[in-house]
């Protein structure tokens, strides 16, 4: 992406986040900090260690999705659907105008449809193979969002899937930008995730990376002397991604354009051996591609995670490339919790929203910083301020890295 | 870089648009192969299967099927501990895993490549699986719900690897480490073209030198009661329970749903100039990869094949082939009554007359339908035929369907000139996948 004329646009953002659904919403409640994490409302949580998490209680499944689509599919799948919708109206296209194999769906997923998942296992356990539902074999697979899109928008380019737990969202833009290169001209893209059934959540607490604390502005605090884990959330966010050239003859106002991309993966780690990290290679990488060097960056949206261990690494790998405490870096996923395969997406239609305002929002709740972190964490306030060029980290369970440069248009 | 070609232009069909030149600049070969398929673990046993036209279909072992519409499967013989899996690495991973992991290691050892001639940082993973790690997750569940009994499931009971099960990408992981690659990783989720998607996620990364090497491929592990119960309910799969060696009849009259599989295949991709620069043995080159969507229906396919043939003409202009030019093709070939007349009219509206006589096969015939992981058994089968001049059968092709009219390769394997094969892939979402493979020539060859 040497050409900044070929970058690839982002016109349309769609958002269904626990602290607002609609991208209105969700960027005015994560500027003035208000946190959409609470008690777990979806199931009675109170006998598990984890009770508090992202819900996106705004939203009505039945409000938003036909019912006939709805009971074909997950929860998670309608948030997608409604996050699609939105972006595709943001962006003003209307897919039936578009030729129909220039058009594709690129999602992540990191857990499929987990609750449908659950109920129809549950009817097969307790009242046989017989009663098991139609839908189950297309409501839980990991492709049900990416299908549905493209059947409801009559989208018939090269769809895709990706599932690299957090690190989705961004991986899947990327899918994308590369499907720009070869006849595509649009791509709905980014992810969706919604794993707060109970079995959802009791596989979530087998990596025991989830915060156990009940007070939702004390459990997630990454970079915090106090961090202690993460908390899980549901939601995420569709962008529209374009060919520039499209884009500009349609007149679309676009938030900003994708400069560049890196992917790595992390070593095996070895028991009794402090883990390694591939995270900073991947953020030069990601420079590179961009043609950017790291004073042009303007904000990096961190991964964030949560757990001090990891905070530290992703701390380390940004004063490697940048410095200490030379670049403003947030991450108002404190708000919403981490969203999985939503998560990266989010973070990178919020970096479009940095960008189209010029205003850092702020990563709420971090008190007393970790000096062991030696970043310039933009905490309880928004910090305004001219944003060219972000920058966004996300790493998935397992080793995954991706970073992401977006610019301005 | 080369933008000349050999190949006169008077070979584009007239009033088509001339290919894009997507043949330009990195190109990407095949030089290992691992396959854990029904029928014997491994590429040699693999291929005696598919070159004797057995079938590997049997009444389901791996539990009890009894109460279920469809009782029979492919299953592979697998035992993880003598295939040099630890007791942790046992424990930490679903069978859809340790599959995948048996697959890579052979088809690493095979394409023999090392760390000077691809460093770890050069080498990408792009692993294919459709419904991951289920296995797993059935079998916690019933522990954790005690049999379906607490909607509220135990936390107490759960084991570590368990978010392993629910997140697909721990599959990536874990054939990752196996390959100590370090460069971009992926599990690709398309449901049943996950396989072939999976080798173009790979393929396309090595283009645009995002890696040097890719190790690429798919495994799905889908035997268990909940997969099989939501294909009983929309009787996709045959429910010919007593002759399940003779239940996979692709393109036959009496035909009547998949057979489902298990297994796993992993190829290593590399970009050509190393692998010819360490001298490295080449099945195939990778000449096209395209995909399309229906945008119809998640399960129904309509009869015409109209998005299929659109992805097989876009791999022809990428490969700046003909359909003449094709040898074989590697057909979806489930097996149910909708897929083989859907597959057999794209075949037609993609090459035309060339498709009455262009040998076809499904060897999901002999090893079933494993989902995700089909896609890239299938493209191991591809660069075998290629290797060996060998088209497999479709086993028990005995009455021919008057829909389906193509040569179908019936029960016996045929010896022929196999220098180019298009293999497709057809799944859940409406998704449609094709790819060309083609002998490998170490010097000229029509793009250089």
């Amino acid at each position: 992406m040497t050409d900044p004329t070929r970058r690839p646009l982002i016109t349309g953002i769609g958002i269904t986040a626990p602290n607002g659904l609609g991208t209105q919403a969700y960027w005015s409640a994560t500027l003035d900090g208000k946190s959409g994490l609470g008690r777990i409302t979806r199931f009675d949580a109170d006998r598990y260690p984890v009770r508090i998490a992202g819900e996106v209680t705004e939203f009505d499944d039945t409000e938003h999705v036909p019912s006939r689509l709805a009971v074909q599919t997950d929860h998670w799948t309608h948030l997608g659907l409604t996050a699609a919708d939105m972006a595709l109206r943001d962006a003003g296209i209307d897919p039936a105008a578009h030729p129909e194999y220039q058009m594709a769906v690129v999602t992540a997923s990191s857990s499929g449809g987990t609750e449908f998942g659950q109920r129809e296992i549950e009817k097969l356990w307790t009242r046989g193979p017989s009663y098991v539902g139609v839908y189950q074999s297309i409501a839980w697979f990991y492709a049900a969002t990416t299908g549905q899109i493209s059947i409801r928008h009559g989208m018939r380019g090269p769809c895709g899937v990706i599932c690299t737990e957090q690190a989705g969202g961004l991986d899947a833009a990327a899918h994308a930008r590369r499907l720009l290169t070869t006849g595509t001209t649009m791509v709905v893209t980014g992810g969706t995730d919604a794993s707060l059934c109970p079995y959802g959540l009791v596989a979530q607490l087998s990596t025991g990376l989830l915060s156990t604390r009940d007070d939702p502005e004390r459990a997630y605090l990454p970079f915090d002397t106090d961090a202690c884990g993460y908390v899980p959330g549901e939601g995420g966010a569709m962008l529209i991604l374009e060919h520039p050239a499209t884009a500009r003859a349609r007149d679309a106002h676009p938030y900003g354009a994708i400069a560049g991309y890196a992917a790595t993966f992390d070593p095996r780690p070895h028991p009794g051996h402090p883990p390694t990290t591939n995270l900073h290679r991947t953020i030069t990488l990601a420079l590179d591609d961009a043609r950017t060097t790291p004073d042009q960056i303007d904000v990096v949206f961190a991964d964030a995670h949560g757990h001090p261990a990891h905070d530290r690494a992703e701390a380390q790998a940004i004063t490697t490339v940048f410095g200490p405490h030379a670049v403003p870096v947030t991450a108002p996923k404190t708000m919403t919790g981490r969203l999985y395969a939503g998560g990266a997406a989010l973070d990178l239609a919020t970096a479009l929203l940095a960008i189209r305002d010029g205003v850092i929002p702020p990563t709420t709740g971090v008190r007393a910083a970790d000096p062991a972190c030696e970043i310039d964490l933009v905490r309880a306030t928004p910090r305004d301020g001219p944003v060219r060029n972000a920058l966004i980290i996300a790493r998935g369970h397992g080793g995954f890295n991706a970073a992401m440069v977006v610019t301005t248009p | 870089m080369n933008t000349t070609t050999t190949r006169p232009a008077t070979r584009h069909r007239p009033g088509t648009p001339r290919p894009r030149p997507t043949r330009r600049g990195r190109r990407v070969v095949i030089t290992g192969i691992g396959v854990t398929a029904p029928g014997g673990i491994g590429t040699p046993a693999f291929w005696d299967l598919l070159t004797a036209g057995r079938t590997a279909t049997r009444t389901i072992t791996l539990f009890d099927p009894t109460g279920f519409r469809s009782r029979i499967a492919a299953e592979c013989d697998y035992d993880p501990t003598t295939h040099g899996l630890t007791p942790q690495q046992i424990r930490r991973m679903d069978r859809a895993a340790q599959l995948g992991v048996t697959a890579a290691r052979e088809a690493l050892t095979d394409s023999g490549i090392t760390h000077d001639a691809i460093p770890p940082e050069r080498r990408a993973t792009t692993i294919g699986s459709a419904v991951g790690c289920t296995m797993g997750l059935e079998q916690e569940y019933l522990v954790l719900s005690d049999r379906g009994r607490h909607w509220l499931v135990d936390p107490d009971y759960r084991v570590p690897q368990l978010y392993g099960y629910m997140a697909p990408s721990t599959i990536a992981t874990e054939i990752a480490w196996t390959a100590d690659a370090q460069g971009p990783a992926a599990l690709i989720s398309t449901g049943c073209t996950a396989g072939l998607d999976a080798i173009g996620h790979g393929y396309q990364l090595i283009r645009d030198g995002s890696a040097d090497a890719a190790i690429a491929g798919a495994t799905d592990a889908p035997i268990s009661p909940i997969t099989v119960a939501c294909f009983d309910a929309i009787k996709a799969t045959s429910p010919a329970n007593d002759d399940p060696q003779h239940a996979s009849r692709p393109f036959d009259l009496d035909r009547n749903g998949f057979v489902l599989g298990e297994g796993a295949a992993i190829l290593i991709l590399e970009e050509r100039t190393t692998a010819l620069r360490r001298d490295a043995h080449i099945y195939a080159e990778i000449a096209g990869f395209a995909t399309r969507s229906n945008a119809y229906h998640m399960t129904g396919l309509k009869p015409d094949g109209r998005e299929m043939a659109e992805a097989i003409r876009t791999t022809l202009h990428q490969a700046r082939l003909d359909p003449a030019d094709i040898h074989y093709i590697n057909a979806h070939g489930s097996g149910t009554r909708q897929n083989d007349r859907h597959e057999t009219a794209a075949f037609k509206d993609a090459l035309g007359h060339h498709a009455y006589t262009t040998p076809v096969s499904s060897i999901k015939s002999m090893i079933g339908h494993s989902l995700g992981a089909i896609g890239s058994i299938e493209a191991a089968a591809c660069a075998l035929a290629i290797t060996h001049n060998v088209i497999p059968p479709t086993a028990n092709l005995t009455t021919p369907d008057p829909e389906c009219d193509l040569d179908y390769v019936p029960r016996t394997a045929r010896t022929a000139t196999v220098d180019t094969v298009l293999t497709v892939g057809s799944g859940f979402g409406g998704f449609q996948t094709a790819m060309l493979l083609t002998r490998h020539h170490h010097r000229g060859g029509h793009h250089d």
